[in-house]
């Protein structure tokens, strides 16, 4: 099947002729030759396919991948510590090889960029899974950073302390004046070590840690992996749980959608939307707070179930909530659609191409504002969305603006979403505690959700003993990081808070 | 605009707004936070926050501080964009190995008096991610911390409630 012509490659028969691994679900797994591995890096450079996900353990890798409708993972064992490097075709995947090499050890064969991604040259040596750190400590200013050449250019090193309350991260910008001629993130400060603490760790303490990847996506983290798991040992969920699931989603998307809207506003030193949101988002904190005993939803989502069932009070909070923001949210968005300065500021800056956002599979905002319709909730799709209305707002500008607009209609969305949960929420219970499985042998599940900033995948091997094997998180983060530094190119430097808050990608998602 | 704005000059302010459970401890503790504040300091004291590795949610609930409900800076506390014009650090996160040096050369460019607060159950002593190769573990591992404000985040009512807690604790220190 290696000697088919690109343009005929399916992903399911790639994986019908691999080796298919059992107990893995909902999405079949198939372990691969090497020069099946190398047609897939080629399927997915000609855009065929698109990238999900690309991770590692000691001696294989493995590559998630959506082909139309169909979702599969690719595994690849390589026994010499060697893989043929995707990133060299697809530079989407080149910083996700970066980390493989980082962590595991493994060469991405091919790969130009030899640079570390992750490691600092900080960590202890042989620490992560045994992997001795061959690369001598590497000190902060001895990483080279991408050149641009030319007289009158000058570099700004920014980070990664801020001058903002943000996370932490370096951007290397080199400006010709104000114009930014290339920018350069460097990531990896807030690297945790996340993966190797889930590795032997409880179902349970490995839901904790799951929800504490990118503390904004709290819910979509602990939502993907419950998916995973449950999907892993076939558990059933109770149906008030997958909707009280979704009703907490779509609080976190407000939330999250209202802080953005006012942030990217308050960048454009317009301060009164950034008030008027923060006030909104401040509401949604409180009644989630109300409804569910934490303001950000933190380990309410667990494997088999929730953890806190909404009271009927409580389900007169989520209305009034609905009422306030149908009644104040217009005149925000009308505010912003009337105020040229603001506009100004906006249309027209940080300019991400369609053909990008679809080369990287950039999910979220910053992939619908560039006209790429993606949305895990419809595709692969998962209950109870199956039964509520909804639509998926597109646009084709690709600016700040189209980003910020992108916010305002999934906010009308969720509040139209909110209403339909909250009249058809089943009643029973909310979790079921029997379900607890125990089997002689492995199981992985794997699930992808729709996060407020885009589709997060969670991956996961439960070993015989219950205890989680391996898990991988991805962040949407991590294809959405190199398009920021594609829409900054040619904006001026004074734009580039702007550009950064309306992608607001999150750095401890990406670094785990 | 001049619609709303017209409305707010007539409805007031929505920090005094829904006076519900914990607006009423807001407002008890804006008197306090406000006494102390001005006896040792005058009207300011000067805060730079460092993310030395957080997942996030304390900054959340930090930027919270500044939202419309809870105007930090009307009891003269403030974020400031730079090291040198800070008196407080407030640092979240279990400080991953890669932030060390950055957190140390903070504190290094911050003028004395200078005080450390470390926000969140993770800065405390690494919290959910103790023990990782990755982490240093807690922000005392690093830095003199004159305060630890508990939570996973810590509300916005709880940063607080810390924060006067490190007033009591500079007017001590200075005695």
């Amino acid at each position: 099947m290696t000697e088919t012509t690109p343009a005929a490659i399916k992903l399911r028969d790639v994986i019908r002729a691999g080796r298919q691994v059992e107990n893995h679900s909902p999405w079949a797994r198939a372990v691969i030759k090497h020069e099946d591995w190398r047609q897939a890096a080629a399927s997915l450079s000609d855009g065929q396919w698109t990238l999900l996900g690309l991770w590692a353990e000691r001696d294989q890798v493995h590559m998630a991948i959506i082909d139309g409708g169909d979702l599969g993972l690719l595994s690849l064992p390589c026994e010499d510590k060697r893989f043929p490097s995707v990133g060299q075709l697809h530079p989407p995947a080149m910083r996700l090889e970066r980390a493989i090499r980082d962590l595991w050890g493994l060469e991405p064969e091919g790969l130009a960029d030899t640079r570390p991604w992750l490691d600092h040259g900080k960590w202890p040596p042989a620490t992560f899974n045994d992997v001795a750190h061959e690369a001598p400590p590497l000190a902060a200013r001895d990483y080279a950073f991408l050149t641009a050449e030319g007289e009158s250019l000058h570099q700004i090193p920014v980070g990664p302390v801020h001058a903002g309350i943000i996370e932490p991260g370096h951007f290397r910008f080199t400006a010709n004046g104000e114009a930014v001629v290339r920018l350069e993130v460097r990531l990896g400060y807030v690297h945790k070590g996340i993966e190797r603490l889930m590795q032997g760790a409880s179902i349970e303490r490995a839901a904790m840690l799951a929800g504490r990847v990118s503390g904004d996506s709290t819910l979509a983290y602990a939502l993907a992996f419950a998916h995973a798991i449950e999907a892993a040992h076939r558990i059933d969920v109770p149906p008030r749980a997958v909707w009280l699931r979704a009703l907490m989603s779509e609080l976190e998307r407000l939330a999250n959608h209202f802080g953005d809207i006012g942030a990217v506003c308050n960048d454009a030193a317009f301060a009164m939307m950034h008030a008027q949101c923060g006030h909104l988002r401040e509401q949604v904190l409180r009644v989630a707070d109300r409804c569910f005993g934490h303001r950000l939803m933190m380990d309410r989502v667990v494997p088999g179930g929730v953890e806190r069932d909404l009271q009927r009070d409580s389900e007169k909070e989520v209305h009034s909530l609905l009422v306030q923001i149908r009644k104040r949210f217009p005149e925000l968005v009308e505010l912003y659609d009337n105020t040229a300065s603001l506009q100004d500021r906006t249309v027209g800056t940080g300019i991400v191409s369609s053909a990008l956002a679809r080369q990287y599979g950039c999910g979220g905002y910053v992939g619908r504002a560039s006209g790429r319709a993606f949305d895990a909730r419809r595709t692969p799709g998962y209950p109870p969305y199956d039964r509520l209305q909804f639509e998926v707002p597109v646009r084709e500008d690709g600016d700040v603006d189209a980003r910020l607009w992108i916010r305002i209609h999934e906010v009308e969305q969720s509040v139209a979403l909110i209403d339909q949960i909250i009249r058809q929420l089943p009643r029973g219970s909310i979790r079921d505690p029997a379900q607890t499985v125990r089997t002689s042998q492995a199981h992985e599940g794997v699930a992808l959700v729709e996060g407020f900033r885009g589709d997060v995948l969670v991956w996961v091997r439960i070993g015989a003993d219950g205890n989680i094997e391996r898990c991988h998180l991805r962040d949407p983060s991590w294809f959405q990081w190199p398009l920021l530094e594609a829409a900054i190119e040619g904006n001026i430097v004074a734009d580039f808070p702007l550009c950064n808050k309306s992608f607001n990608c999150s750095y401890s998602g990406h670094d785990l | 605009m001049r619609r709303m704005l017209f409305k707010s000059l007539v409805h007031g302010p929505l920090t005094e707004a829904a006076p519900k459970a914990d607006d009423a401890a807001l407002a008890e503790l804006a008197a306090q936070v406000d006494r102390t504040a001005r006896l040792r300091l005058g009207r300011t004291l000067s805060i730079r926050e460092v993310d030395a590795g957080s997942c996030n949610g304390c900054e959340l609930e930090i930027h919270a501080l500044n939202n419309i409900v809870y105007d930090l800076e009307r009891f003269g506390l403030r974020f400031v964009a730079s090291p040198r014009h800070a008196d407080v650090l407030l640092v979240t996160g279990p400080v991953t190995t890669n932030m060390r040096e950055a957190l140390e050369r903070t504190y290094q460019a911050t003028p004395a008096p200078k005080w450390v607060v470390a926000v969140g159950d993770c800065a405390r002593d690494g919290g959910i991610f103790a023990g990782s190769y990755a982490c240093v573990g807690g922000v005392s591992a690093v830095l003199p911390v004159d305060l630890h404000i508990r939570g996973c985040p810590p509300s916005p009512i709880t940063l607080l409630q810390g924060l006067l807690a490190l007033l009591e604790t500079v007017e001590r220190s200075v005695k």
